[in-house]
């Protein structure tokens, strides 16, 4: 479903994504684990047509990201990062207007919204305006946008971010629910160890843009003699923060972007 | 179709709900219309140049379009600020029916506002030449509208902080609208003002408006009506380059 061939990302100096290879299988939840600026958003980008690789290959459902955009587009669902919804809109109107731009007809789209308001038990609210909603209460409305149109592949990056221990249970078995009933492959992130164990049939570990380590959860555990998930998480990545350089980064890219803007 | 529809609707919903804004920006007219009507009115008046209000007037409404609409393209840095601005760019539609969309409703929210000051201004004192002038004078608005959206959109395309908004306000916006015969005839004017005010695009709106409403007109409704739609449709091209090449 998924197929990544030596995909690398650079920006500038930084190479946020070197050389990464894998593979997700029709049907497969695949979890994709790193510490923070590992690279995970940006591959997730790069797959989901929001960003152009520097090299490499890249495959979604036998088409190319970079180029069959649109054909790539209709068939993935995403929960980004970072918030995406309209504040000014209620959550019905934030659901029909996503369903309108991804072709979803009229009628099938009322009863989408409602089934999936209600799954995430959103529907007493569904007339009300995102911005009065609750940080956990916007984060499950963006997982009913994506899945609004029956994408065949679900990128979640950090779904559960900001999310109560009920609701990230609650959460990952409608994930996998999903994935038994429908067949949705999903690709997702995270950085509870513990949910990546329980939900996700292979990972994939990255730390400085590249992979060190692909196996199911008990492969994992296994190579690095661990008995748990996080164990192993942290013999493959080491316990130092890894931020610093990141943020460093980000610092400055703010800064070139504040200063491009001012030309 | 559909896509231009629903994104012309989330402008307008946005622009309904806001009635704050709406509200606010109603009062700058406001007080052009009381302070400069009033208070030139009669220099104006001895000037031999009639009646300020009524030259006044299609000046606030063609400033009033000028800001509302420069501001909705401008939004889109809040679109990308807040997020909703990738949900637009991943979804599987052309980046052209996107950026059309929102324009057309932003044009629409502007144009509501000139509605506004229109019926202000009647409130005011001002009177239209005739009903039948109206209709010319939409169409100028509609024109000022949807240029100006666009040049917003492609502003907001390469401008990522508010810092940047203030910059274009105060070295773009500003002089757009002082220079465009909103506030004063152009004609006697020093050449280099003139000059500026013929390259100004809003010049042509105001006049085009005044033509319609009280029958004076500077460059002559035709030519208005000319270099509007040219300037128009290079802009509307402009931000749909622009808005094309955005990256998440
Ligand atoms: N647009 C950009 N320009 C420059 N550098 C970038 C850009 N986007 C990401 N980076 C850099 O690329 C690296 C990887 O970032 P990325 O967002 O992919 O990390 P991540 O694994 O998702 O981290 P987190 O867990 O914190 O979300 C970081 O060093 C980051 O600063
Ligand atoms: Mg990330």
């Amino acid at each position: 479903m998924i197929r990544v061939e030596h995909l690398t990302k650079t920006f500038g100096e930084i190479q946020a994504v070197r050389d990464v290879s894998f593979e997700v299988g029709m049907g497969e939840i695949f979890a994709f684990l790193g510490p923070n600026g590992a690279g995970k958003t940006t591959t997730i980008k790069m797959l989901t047509t929001l960003l152009r690789p520097t090299s490499g290959k890249v495959e979604i459902d036998g088409l190319d990201p970079a180029h069959q955009q649109n054909e790539v587009r209709k068939r993935f669902g995403i929960v980004f990062q970072d918030p995406s919804l309209d504040d000014e809109l209620t959550a019905a109107e934030n659901l029909d207007l996503h369903g309108a731009l991804y072709h979803v007809p009229r009628k099938l789209r009322v009863e989408r919204t409602e089934s999936l308001l209600k799954l995430f038990e959103l529907w007493d609210r569904r007339n009300d305006p995102v911005k009065q909603f609750s940080g956990g209460m916007r984060r499950r409305l963006e997982i009913a946008r994506g899945l609004l149109h029956t994408p065949k592949i679900i990128f979640l990056d950090e779904p559960t971010l900001g999310l109560d221990p009920q609701t990230r249970n609650q959460l990952w078995a409608q994930v996998k629910k999903l994935n038994e009933e429908e067949r949705v492959t999903v690709f997702l992130t995270t950085h509870y160890m513990d949910e990546a164990d329980r939900v996700a049939h292979r990972i994939a570990v990255i730390d400085h843009g590249a992979i060190v380590a692909q196996g199911t959860p008990a492969e994992l555990k296994q190579q690095t003699n661990s008995e748990t998930l996080e164990q192993a998480f942290l013999a493959l990545t080491g316990s130092s923060i890894r931020d610093e350089g990141a943020e460093a980064n980000r610092d400055l890219r703010n800064m070139a972007k504040m200063w491009r803007g001012r030309r | 179709m559909t896509t231009i529809y629903v994104l012309w609707l989330r402008q307008l919903k946005r622009y309904i709900r806001s009635k704050p804004r709406i509200i606010a920006s109603l009062g700058q007219p406001l007080l052009y219309l009381l302070g400069f009507g009033f208070g030139f009115g009669p220099v104006f008046q001895k000037a031999g140049q009639g009646n300020y209000i009524q030259f006044l007037a299609p000046g606030m409404i063609g400033m009033t379009i000028l800001f509302t609409s420069i501001f909705s393209g401008i939004e889109l840095m809040f679109d990308r600020q807040f997020g909703f601005l990738k949900e637009m760019l991943v979804a599987p539609q052309p980046r052209l029916l996107l950026m059309i969309g929102r324009t057309l409703g932003g044009a629409t929210t502007a144009i509501l506002q000139g509605i506004l000051v229109i019926v202000i201004c009647i409130i005011a004192g001002f009177r239209p030449l005739s009903i039948s002038a109206l209709p010319i004078a939409f169409a100028f608005m509609v024109l000022v509208a949807v240029l100006f959206t666009a040049l917003g959109t492609a502003i907001a395309c390469t401008l990522t902080d508010m810092q940047g908004f203030q910059m274009v306000m105060n070295f773009l916006v500003m002089p757009i609208f002082f220079l465009s015969g909103a506030l004063f005839p152009l004609t006697g004017v020093p050449a280099a003002m003139a000059l500026l005010a013929n390259i100004d695009p809003l010049s042509y709106g105001v006049d085009g408006i005044r033509g319609a409403m009280i029958g004076v007109s500077h460059f002559g409704m035709l030519l208005d009506f000319i270099v509007l739609g040219i300037m128009a449709m290079v802009f509307l091209a402009i931000g749909a380059r622009q808005f094309s090449r955005i990256e998440a």
